[in-house]
């Protein structure tokens, strides 16, 4: 990295170079989280003039702690964020093992693995809901052909969620390969090349050298994923609006929710802040692990 | 890798071939279900083959509306990506080679706003908007514009960050010697060299932009409409019109199947940038 001394010009330059950006963030990302903090105090409803807002101290925060559909909503995300983490991790890594090995034609594969992540969310949401549809889906029906009977798969309170675990894993396992893949790749062939000429059976590499040397990838693949759990809205929305009862309302959903269907802006943004304080805690573990500027054999 | 000694074995093989089909399934039902006309959707076995239609293909597409989302849609990607890009490049090349005050707070606040759940920016944003007072289709668009660009730039300077990071800083100097301006040396030598960077800067930023829904659905009213949000329109509680739905659905994806096939190598290098040192 090139240190220059701090002059006025040196600073001047940069602004100028970090300028519109810099622009951009704190009136597009910090002002609006601002206003957030702002009107968490505020008694504020949708479609009013600004001018009617009131100062309403930790009224919504008051609510906040006793409110059980708060409570309801942040357990589902903790239980949807648990298993989706766990079973996601858990695949993806076997996968990115077993699969490891170059094969030919290992383009054309890798690009289906990609396809889940790159379609929109909202159209994610709307496969989902056609194949878990109880009277348009094929699921049901392949099931039946085994002999299982009909599962209401959104409409049941208990199996809900679990349907929406399953779109999830769809969806995000191939993340979680992809990244682990390019870890395993870029572990030395000879570390591995030595293990073997030693006689390590391919249990022991992969605990003793393999699974060591990607530490820190899988570290960082598994806070993205839990950041990310705190941002899932439309899979939701489309699937189930957060239905039956609460038993799907992520907690992202549920600010949806109460800012549009009750327009209170002032406690959707009390409960923001429960989002966004749960996140910054995650963010805080993540920069620890992973820090662009800290990585001193990053290149 | 010593994985040309090894012979693949058809289990391996086999293995692969399952996971890529339940990976490409959904997305094939969606768009086999498309083409397939209102009986064929309701025939009580699920049929594979079928007289395809583009039925539904012609609803969606005569719908008066469509193009209009369609457009909507398209402006609000291409426009913010440009915008994006054009700001990212510039402001991680100071942050990557100047120093200058408050480097370290931007940088680490640009790696924390990364992580904010669009959620929490949904509501405040209506609210702000709600108060400039903008309406109409254009102010709206470029409503968008701004908080994707503002969305994007966390990433996109992220990114671009590494990429400036693994240019030689001899060239720059030989810049700065023979007299160019600290601007010529980002247009001259920085820029052509992280073209590559752009490219996958760009899939991503758009990628977001195309999908975004959430903020989208607070922000546009009538004229200005995205199509994530449009379709989230045609699903009413009775009877959801399946076949019309999948037609928009197949449409929607199409520039992220297009990317997918041609720019595979560039989405894994966004997907692993931050993770996988290299």
């Amino acid at each position: 990295m090139a240190i220059r001394k701090s002059t006025l010009l040196e600073n001047l330059t940069a602004y100028g170079f970090m300028g519109p950006a810099l622009i951009v963030l704190v009136l597009g990302l910090v002002y609006p989280l601002a206003t957030t903090v702002h009107m968490a105090f505020l008694d504020w409803s949708m479609g009013t003039p600004w001018d009617t807002k009131e100062f309403v101290g930790l009224k919504w925060f008051e609510k906040l702690t006793t409110d059980p559909s708060v409570w309801k909503s942040f357990w589902v995300t903790l239980k949807f964020g648990f298993w989706v983490v766990l079973i996601e991790m858990i695949l993806g890594t076997f996968l990115a093992l077993v699969l490891e090995r170059p094969i030919r034609g290992a383009a054309i594969f890798r690009t289906a693995f990609i396809l889940p992540l790159m379609i929109s969310p909202v159209v994610v949401g709307l496969i989902w809901r056609y194949l878990f549809d109880a009277r348009a889906g094929m699921l049901n029906y392949y099931l039946g052909k085994i002999g299982i009977e009909p599962i209401l798969w959104l409409a049941d309170p208990d199996i809900a969620l679990i349907s929406l675990i399953i779109a999830d894993i769809w969806q995000w396992t191939p993340f979680i390969f992809i990244i682990l893949l390019a870890g395993l790749q870029a572990i030395p062939s000879d570390v591995v090349e030595a293990s073997r000429i030693d006689g390590a059976t391919w249990w022991q590499q992969t605990i003793m050298i393999k699974l060591p040397m990607i530490k820190s990838v899988l570290i960082v693949a598994l806070l993205m994923r839990i950041v990310d759990v705190y941002k899932v809205v439309e899979v939701v929305f489309i699937m189930t609006e957060g239905g039956p009862g609460l038993e799907t309302e992520l907690l992202a959903l549920h600010v949806y929710k109460v800012a549009f269907n009750s327009q209170n802006l002032g406690y959707a943004s009390a409960v923001s802040m429960l989002l966004l304080a749960i996140v910054t805690l995650l963010c805080l573990v993540v920069l620890k692990f992973s820090n662009p500027l800290k990585q001193k054999s990053d290149f | 890798m010593n994985a040309s000694t090894e012979k693949s074995n058809p289990g391996h093989y086999a293995l692969i071939v399952v996971l890529s089909l339940l990976a490409i399934g959904p997305i094939y039902i969606m768009i086999m279900t498309s083409f397939k006309s209102q009986v064929d959707m309701f025939s009580r076995v699920p049929l594979w083959l079928f007289v395809p239609t583009l039925d539904n293909y012609a609803v969606v597409l005569t719908d008066n509306k469509f193009d209009r989302y369609m457009f909507n849609s398209l402006f609000v990607a291409l426009m913010s990506t440009l915008l994006t890009l054009a700001m990212a490049g510039l402001a991680a090349y100071a942050i990557a080679r100047r120093e200058f005050w408050g480097r370290g707070f931007i940088t680490y606040g640009n790696l924390m706003v990364r992580m904010v759940p669009p959620a929490v920016i949904a509501v405040p944003v209506f609210a702000i908007w709600s108060r400039t007072g903008f309406s109409g289709q254009f102010e709206e668009l470029w409503g968008l514009i701004f908080f994707y660009t503002a969305l994007n730039l966390p990433f996109a300077i992220w990114l671009l960050f590494s990429f400036v990071k693994q240019i030689p800083v001899d060239l720059e100097e030989a810049a700065i010697v023979d007299g160019a301006t600290p601007f010529q040396v980002f247009r001259l030598v920085i820029f052509p060299l992280m073209k590559s960077g752009y490219a996958v800067a760009a899939i991503f930023t758009f990628r977001i932009a195309w999908n975004e829904f959430l903020i989208a659905l607070f922000l546009t009213g009538r004229q200005a409409r995205t199509l994530p949000v449009a379709i989230q329109g045609y699903l009413t509680d009775e009877g959801v019109e399946w076949g019309r739905i999948m037609a928009m659905g197949s449409l929607i994806v199409i520039p992220s199947l297009l990317i997918t096939f041609f720019a595979a190598k560039q989405i894994i290098t966004g997907l692993t940038a931050g993770a996988v040192k290299g």
